[in-house]
């Protein structure tokens, strides 16, 4: 084992990995570091997840000699593909994995949020469980904090559980610089230029959602990641009722007769 | 004006078909040749009447007035020819003059179809149209993973051409996204306006919005055969099906980020902020606010949940309130109550 890793860790290439992250539709892997894959640590488990596992392995560090027909070679190829998979989703939440998704995500790499206000911020690959075979990999905008199909066929068939449920968030707590601002904007449906009542209905009652969202944040004087401008409008909204709140306290406390009198 | 309105060659749906203009219904002539349904276009569009001569297919050269016409304009134009010599040249010069604008006509051709088409498809002929595209899927599907592949509509941010490409209303959570495939980025937004994906969702109340693109056809869903007799009556809420207001939105259709299982707290500095815009009541009886008005003792509730300030007024002004009942009961049960 250790020769192995000795030879391995050398600037030899890696053919396998090479071949599987710059395939056609595995755009959204990152390239696993060698040490990575060669630690048995991180593959804990993975052993009876995987079909022939050490062939996979062998195949996926490019120590693969075995001699076999074709038939076995695609079953352990597309082993070998799920075994990646599996420590993809492990690779990317560490430090050097978080940092190689990051340099992909600010090139747009994952696509663009199709959401028109959200104004193409890119995406984050995701999947909805850990477990493999469950569920399809998603596309996850941080912008409107929403999970999307991918837009190509090719992407959609790739298994969520490569990327798991936890990296896209993770990424945000290592990197808060990159948590992007929130907007309020949002599609009104409009006849003839006047709001319909039912979804104007529906959007009120979620406008007030939210600034029940920011006051409860304010209170707590935490960044709620909104814009300046809003921010102001809002901050001016809120001492108001602040102050209200205050007058209420006294009232209530200095005379409640004298309080409900007034009413 | 004898249109080829028969023949597959026709201007209209030559341009329907071709690639980027799948979203297009085709407008009737007869909607055309209503110079009503055209007012004003005059002025927005470039070499107007002979755009509209293409979009109907009149060939000039087989119009008399249209030659004369040409003539004048260019006999005007060189005024120190001799009549004769103009008329001679005349053939020749319009031939010349269509090569070299023709290009110009069928750009105004085109703007001016899809403004008569911002005004079709609000028709009741035009919206048919479209219901019979929405029904086939030919506008795509909500790309939103809650939605579930929905069926969208084809709106315009904007009426004024120019300013913003086609989008994708979804009915289902109410929002617009942008179309998955770039050749609908060269469509103007304004050929289907502001105003055609609001009113297609009041004009055909009973469709139902939640049912997936995938499987097209096949009467109402599952879903509004559930809804008892009883709830027939309470089945609208501010002139919408209740079943079509927004159901991709609420609970179990909305995104929690987890982080290995755990929720992601609204406390942290990367904590959801965005969640009310996919939210929705959980008693959608809620927004029916004139039921609450009429029974204003319920209607404290909702404020009051999450506003402490708010509440402490209306709380003594309101006098007794009562629990929200679960079933948000019809506005005669509570009168009961009462």
């Amino acid at each position: 084992m250790d020769d192995f890793n000795s030879e391995t860790d050398s600037d030899y290439t890696s053919y396998w990995r090479d071949w599987f992250i710059s395939s056609r539709g595995n755009e959204y892997f990152c390239e696993i570091d060698e040490d990575y894959l060669t630690d048995r640590f991180n593959l804990t488990g993975l052993n009876t997840e995987v079909q022939y596992y050490q062939y996979a392995l062998d195949l996926v560090t490019d120590v693969f000699d075995l001699d076999c027909d074709d038939e076995m070679r695609e079953t352990i190829e597309k082993s070998a593909r799920h075994l990646y998979g599996l420590v993809h989703a492990r690779y990317i939440v560490t430090t050097r994995g978080l940092a190689k998704m990051l340099d992909k995500y600010k090139k747009a790499e994952f696509g663009k949020c199709p959401r028109v206000m959200c104004k193409s911020h890119p995406l984050l690959p995701m999947g909805q469980a850990d477990n493999p075979n469950l569920k399809a990999v998603k596309l996850y905008c941080a912008r409107c904090e929403d999970i999307y199909n991918p837009k190509s066929s090719r992407h959609s068939v790739i298994d969520g559980a490569y990327f798991g449920t936890s990296f896209h968030n993770i990424i945000f707590q290592v990197y808060p610089a990159l948590i992007p601002t929130k907007s309020s904007e949002r599609y009104v449906p409009r006849i003839y230029g006047f709001k319909v009542h039912a979804p104007a209905t529906l959007i009120r009652w979620q406008s007030s959602e939210k600034d029940d969202m920011r006051k409860r944040l304010r209170k707590l004087e935490i960044d709620s990641g909104f814009k300046d401008d809003e921010e102001d409008i809002e901050a001016e909204d809120s001492e108001e009722e602040e102050e209200e709140e205050v007058d209420m306290d006294v009232l209530e406390n200095g005379g409640i007769e004298g309080g409900e009198l007034k009413v | 004006m004898s249109s080829s309105s028969g023949t597959p060659e026709s201007w209209i749906s030559s341009f329907c078909s071709l690639l980027g203009h799948e979203y297009f219904a085709e407008i009737s002539e007869d909607f055309i040749e209503d110079d009503f349904n055209l007012t004003g276009l005059q002025t927005q569009v470039a070499m107007y009447k002979e755009a509209l001569e293409m979009i109907l297919d009149v060939e000039p050269e087989d119009d008399d007035d249209e030659d004369e016409e040409e003539e004048e304009e260019e006999g005007d134009e060189s005024i120190e020819g001799e009549d004769h010599k103009v008329r001679r040249v005349a053939p020749d010069r319009r031939h010349h003059r269509m090569a070299s604008d023709l290009s110009v006509i069928e750009s105004s051709a085109e703007m001016l179809y899809g403004l008569i088409h911002q005004r079709f498809i609000c028709s009741r002929a035009g919206i048919q149209q479209m219901s019979e595209k929405y029904e086939l899927g030919h506008f795509g599907v909500c790309p939103r993973t809650y939605c579930e592949g929905v069926r969208t509509l084809p709106v315009g941010l904007s009426d004024v051409p120019g300013e913003d490409t086609v989008k994708l209303f979804c009915p289902s959570c109410l929002d617009v996204y942008v179309p998955p495939n770039s050749r609908f980025q060269t469509v103007d937004g304004a050929f289907f306006g502001r105003t055609f994906g609001a009113l297609f969702l009041l004009t055909f109340p009973d469709y139902d919005i939640s049912k997936k693109g995938m499987d097209t056809l096949g009467g109402h869903g599952a879903r509004s055969m559930a809804t008892t007799a009883s709830d027939e009556e309470k089945d609208k809420i501010n002139g919408m099906n209740v079943q079509n207001l927004g159901p991709g939105l609420g609970k179990g259709k909305m995104y929690e980020p987890k982080i290995y299982g755990f929720k992601v707290s609204e406390r942290a500095r990367s904590g959801p902020r965005m969640s009310w815009l996919r939210d929705r009541p959980v008693d959608i009886r809620e927004l029916d606010e004139a039921a609450l008005f009429a029974n204003p003792d319920e209607s404290d509730d909702d404020a009051g949940l999450n506003n402490g300030a708010r509440t402490q007024p209306t709380q003594t002004l309101g006098g007794v309130r009562k629990m929200r009942r679960p079933n948000g009961g019809s506005p005669m049960s509570i009168e009961a109550f009462m």
